[in-house]
Formats: C-alpha cells, sequence, structure tokens
C-alpha cells in the first residue's frame, strides 16, 4: 500500500512538472515583465532543484496544501471541501441505484438462463457498457426534461426558490430528512435522479453481467445440488447458499467501478451543472487552470486504492475462508 | 530387415504442419462466423470502417463548410441529419468524425500494444528487479481512475488529437503488459524456448519470434476490447475540451458543440454522433468478446 501511494504522489508529480506553459508566467500574466516572474518563480520554489521542489512538494501534501485556483481564488483544498458532498452524494446514489438494479437482474438471468427476462438483461448490458455517458445525460435531459417536463432544470442540486437543508452530512437527501424539510426532499430527489442514473448505467451493465455469469458458476456446483437435494426451498438455495458465493466476483467489480464512477462524474455534473467535483475540475479545464487538475488527479487516486483495499477487507467478511496475515 | 531400414531413418518429428495450422484457423474462422454477435460487432466495424475511408467520397457536403442561411435545420431531404448552429451538414460531419475516431483507436491502442507487450515480456522474461520495477509501475498506473488519468495527461501536454491518441494510449499500457506478463511467465518455462535457448538463441529474438506468436490471442481480444474504450474516451476528452478542437468534426467535440441546443429541442446534433460512438464501441465490444469465447473456452463471458 504504501509504495504505491508513493509511486501516485510521484506520477502526480512529473504530470505537474511537464506543463506546457511555465507555472509562473501563467500566475503572473503574460505581460508581466521578467524581475515579477522571476519572484514568483523563486516564491513558488520553481527555481529549486527538482528533487527540493518534490520535497516541498510532498511536504505541502501533508499540510494539506493542493495549491491555488487561479480561476476561482480560492485554495484548491477549499474548493474540495465545498463540493465534495455534492459528488459524494451523487456517487453514493449511482452505487445504490446500481448494486439495487444489476444484482437482482443478474440473479434472475442467471437462474433463469435463456428466457425473456435474461435475453433483455444481457441486451440492456451490451446497450449499458457502450452508450457514452455525456451522450445519455444529454438524451436524459432532451426526453425528461425538454419533452416531457417531468425533471427539473438540469442546474445544481435543489431548486433555485428552496433552502437547501441544514448542513449536517452535507448530503442533502438526508440532511433533508434528518431536519424533517421534505419539500427540500422532494426537490433534491427530483434533481439527482436523471444524474445518477445517468452515472449508473456503465456499472448497473457490468455488474449485471459480472452477477449473472459467477451465478451461473455458483449454481453448477455440487453443493447447491447437494442444498436442493435436502429440499431446501429453491429461494433459500439461491439467496444463503449461491448468492454469497457468487457475491465476491460482483464485488472486485465494484470496487474497481469506483474508478470509473470518478471519472464518469467529472462528465455527468459538466452535463447536469453540478455542483460538485467534477464540474469543477471540468471548468478548470476550460480556464487552463492546472492544480484542480492535478489534485483532482491525486485525490482520486488516493481515494480509488482505499476503496479497493475496503474491498478486499470486505472478501474476508464476506467469506471467512479468505484471511489476511 | 525393415525394422533396421526405419531406425536409419531419422525419426519425423511430430510437428504441427502447415496443414494442421490450416485447419486450425478454419476452425477458428468457423467458430467466429457461428457467433452472431461477434459478426454483427464485426459489421460495425466494417461499416464505420469503410465510411471513414470513403467519407470524402459520400459525405454530401464539406465537414467544415458553413451556411448560416440553413442553420438549425431539422433533419430534412438537403441535410438527412440536419444542420448545426453555424449550417454545417451534421450527416457529413458524423462521416468525417468515424475518421478521428478509428485513427484515434488504432493509434492509442498500437501505443498501448507496442509499450504495453515489451514491457510486460522482458518483466516476465528477466524477472528479478527490472520485472520488479516494471510489474510495480504497471500496477501505480492502474490505480488511477482510467478517464482521470488520461485527463490529467492531456491536460498536461496541452489539448490536441495527438495529446488525446497519447493519452488515451498510455493509459491502456498496463493492461497489456499484465496480459504480457501472464503469458511469458507459463510459456517461458516450455521446452521448446529451453531449447531455442539451448541452441544460443538471442532473448530477443525468443521474446519476439517465439514468445510472443503464442501469446497473441489475449492481446488480440485485448487490442479488440482496447479500440472500443480508446474511442470512448478519446471522445470523452473531446467533449471536455482536452481532444479534438472546433471546428474540427469528431462525435465527442459535435457533443459538446450540440449540448446547449439540446434544451431548445435540437436533438440532432447531438443525437447522430452519439449514435456513431455507440454502435463503434459497440461493434468492438462484440467482436472482442466473441474473439475471447472462440479463442478461449475458459474466459467464456458467462455464455
Amino acid at each position: 500500500m504504501i509504495p504505491s501511494l508513493l509511486g501516485i504522489v510521484i506520477i502526480t508529480f512529473i504530470l505537474s512538472r511537464v506543463l506546457p506553459g511555465d507555472p509562473a508566467v501563467m500566475m503572473a500574466g503574460e505581460q508581466a515583465d521578467d524581475t515579477v516572474i522571476e519572484n514568483i518563480r523563486r516564491d513558488m520554489g520553481l527555481d529549486q532543484p527538482l528533487y527540493m521542489q518534490f520535497f516541498s512538494y510532498v511536504i505541502k501534501l501533508f499540510q494539506g496544501d493542493l495549491g491555488m485556483a487561479y480561476h476561482t481564488g480560492h485554495t484548491v483544498a477549499e474548493d474540495f471541501a465545498n463540493r465534495f458532498p455534492a459528488t459524494i452524494e451523487l456517487t453514493l446514489f449511482s452505487i445504490l441505484i446500481a448494486v439495487l438494479v444489476a444484482i437482482p437482474v443478474g440473479i434472475i438471468a442467471a437462474t433463469r438462463k435463456e428466457s425473456i427476462a435474461d435475453h433483455i438483461s444481457r441486451v440492456f448490458s451490451l446497450i449499458g457498457a457502450c452508450v457514452p455517458i455525456f451522450w445519455l445525460g444529454l438524451m436524459f435531459i432532451y426526453i425528461f426534461y425538454s419533452i416531457l417536463g417531468w425533471s427539473p432544470a438540469p442546474m445544481g442540486r435543489i431548486s433555485g426558490d428552496l433552502n437547501p437543508p441544514t448542513d449536517i452530512t452535507g448530503l442533502y437527501l438526508i440532511d433533508s430528512l434528518i431536519t424533517g424539510d421534505f419539500l427540500a426532499f422532494r426537490s433534491s430527489l427530483a434533481h439527482l435522479i436523471l444524474p445518477a442514473i445517468c452515472l449508473s448505467t456503465g456499472t448497473m451493465a457490468i455488474v449485471a453481467r459480472m452477477m449473472r455469469s459467477s451465478m451461473l458458476e455458483v449454481i453448477g456446483q455440487d453443493f447447491i445440488r447437494t442444498a436442493r437435494a435436502k429440499g431446501i426451498h429453491e429461494f433459500l438455495v439461491i439467496s444463503r447458499h449461491a448468492l454469497v458465493n457468487a457475491l465476491i466476483p460482483t464485488l472486485t467489480v465494484l470496487g474497481l467501478q469506483f474508478g470509473y464512477l470518478l471519472g464518469g462524474a467529472v462528465i455527468t455534473e459538466t452535463i447536469f451543472s453540478w455542483p460538485g467535483v467534477g464540474g469543477y475540475v471540468t471548468d478548470s479545464i476550460l480556464a487552463a487552470d492546472y492544480a484542480p487538475i492535478q489534485a483532482f488527479t491525486l485525490v482520486s487516486a488516493l481515494l480509488y486504492s482505499l476503496i479497493n483495499l475496503l474491498v478486499d477487507l470486505i472478501y474476508g467478511w464476506i467469506d471467512p475462508r479468505i484471511r489476511y496475515e | 530387415m525393415s525394422e533396421t531400414a526405419t531406425t536409419l531413418v531419422p525419426n519425423p518429428v511430430p510437428q504441427p504442419s502447415a496443414q494442421v495450422a490450416a485447419a486450425k484457423r478454419q476452425t477458428f474462422t468457423r467458430l467466429l462466423m457461428k457467433n452472431r454477435l461477434a459478426m454483427l460487432g464485426f459489421g460495425f466495424i466494417i461499416i464505420w470502417t469503410i465510411l471513414a475511408i470513403i467519407a470524402p467520397l459520400v459525405a454530401p457536403y464539406g465537414p467544415t463548410l458553413t451556411d448560416t442561411a440553413s442553420k438549425l435545420q431539422a433533419p430534412n431531404a438537403a441535410h438527412w441529419f440536419g444542420t448545426d448552429n453555424f449550417g454545417r451538414d451534421v450527416l457529413s460531419r458524423v462521416l468525417y468524425g468515424a475518421r478521428i475516431s478509428i485513427w484515434t483507436g488504432l493509434i492509442a491502442v498500437a501505443i498501448s500494444f507496442c509499450i504495453g507487450v515489451p514491457l510486460g515480456g522482458i518483466a516476465a522474461y528477466y524477472g528479478g528487479r527490472i520485472g520488479n520495477v516494471i510489474m510495480r509501475l504497471m500496477d501505480i498506473l492502474l490505480a488511477f481512475p482510467s478517464l482521470v488519468l488520461s485527463m490529467a495527461i492531456a491536460a498536461s501536454i496541452g489539448a490536441g488529437l495527438t495529446s488525446a491518441m497519447i493519452a488515451v494510449g498510455v493509459v491502456g499500457i498496463p493492461e497489456f503488459a499484465r496480459l504480457m506478463y501472464g503469458q511469458t511467465i507459463s510459456l517461458k518455462e516450455k521446452e521448446y524456448i529451453e531449447a531455442s535457448r539451448a541452441i544460443g538463441v538471442k532473448d530477443k529474438v525468443i521474446l519476439f519470434r517465439h514468445i510472443l506468436p503464442n501469446a497473441l490471442a489475449p492481446l488480440l481480444v485485448q487490442a479488440t476490447l482496447g479500440m472500443g474504450f480508446a474511442i470512448l474516451t478519446a471522445s470523452s476528452l473531446s467533449f471536455l475540451g482536452l481532444g479534438v478542437k472546433p471546428p474540427i468534426a469528431e462525435w465527442g467535440a459535435m457533443i459538446a458543440e450540440g449540448r446547449e441546443y439540446i434544451i431548445s429541442g435540437q436533438w440532432w446534433l447531438v443525437t447522430f454522433p452519439g449514435l456513431g460512438i455507440a454502435t463503434a464501441i459497440l461493434g468492438f465490444n462484440l467482436l472482442g468478446d466473441g474473439l475471447r469465447d472462440v479463442l478461449d473456452p475458459r474466459l467464456r463471458s458467462g455464455k
């Protein structure tokens, strides 16, 4: 774990040092004269040898300093802190949708192999895996907002004429439930549902597919035949005996999907003007502001590694045969 | 007598003759032809490739030809896919977009393949410290979410078609390296490799002439699936403003340009390039899955 974290930091550092422009020039503006640029360069430590720059980069990281975002005028850490709850809400809700749909679908497809339900689910998981998220999002907006008028305008997390719920967890859905503000709950759910479904499709497709194939494999094994022979009800055979064993490969895939969700969040948030970190990264790209992009790269790689570590630990909990020394 | 005669004749080594190889190839083609989904995917790929090549011949208008008199027209007889906000013909732009997408996919996969395969091969063949360092580096690259890493790389080199190709290509390297690593680890213990080494064949030749051809099947599957991934990622980069710059006709960039018109109901600006991306990716995914089923029945995707 530690060497790979160090590796992640090194790669992010390298990426931040092969920038096309000179960061000092970018900060001072094109018209600044040489002495000003030279001063900024010294202030930023860009005149130091590369390994010294790396050390100060790491030290700053430990202090939570991710650099300045020139296009907002705040530090990247501040912007992240303001915007991460929105991204977390979106991502968690997408995972929830994906799991709640994909796992039952995968089970049904496997237990009724070659039935109509199986074929439909396979066609959907084929399509779900190859439809670009940015296209799907725009089509959703066209159908559900422009034509049907079912969903609110794709702007933000809650209607403009409502106050956001009191900040407890930062997740509007949960906060509005805790404070009993059902108007805010309805509005934030309405704003969340389209982007969340949009972000979840790819994951849904892959998880359903994985669930189906690992379920098929488990059902074919001897212990399932034994369980059936003992006269256990089919529902229990599937839910108590087969499901637990089929979940492990599915869980691996779900952990790997988290990386896809972080990338997808950038696109989804951009399309739905969702005030999270992803939309912020797109704004930074358009403003040629690199510090937030690099910081997001670093943070998402760290998060991704942590999630996969967590998944490894959950294995041991689901399957007691897997133990870590 | 006859027995001694036969012993004098050098033993015919049971080698896979050209006939056997041809028969194998035939089985492979037949199995692949029988896989209807794979053939459907192959069909999509062929159609898009042909359209990409002959785009200048079949496109009714130039891809960047503006005509302000006929802007934002819904699909009609003169413009089958409608026109965009500059009066450019969407059909022509979708056709030209196929060129960019397929070309980007090819270059990106070539980058991943040409760097990843040697790295994986060398790591497995020599092992030791070099192998460790290479594979650890690949693990670190895999620790980054792929779209996020390609965004960071493209942003670092500067937006443009070339940087999108490089960014997508680099992100694909570890997959190829890991595949080649796994293949080489098991192949290098085989007798024929030991034999080649014993007669003094150079390592480079063993790796690329003797091991690589036998490791090609899974790499081919990965390359096909990688094309779909590359087209998707490159168009995402263009959508975010990190890939192809306007006015060049590229599917992701076209969707980004058409984005603001979707709310006012001009659906054709976004719909057609999106269908282009989806069918192209579907083609490569279906063919890739089919190839995997045929080449390695153990890896069957839950058939």
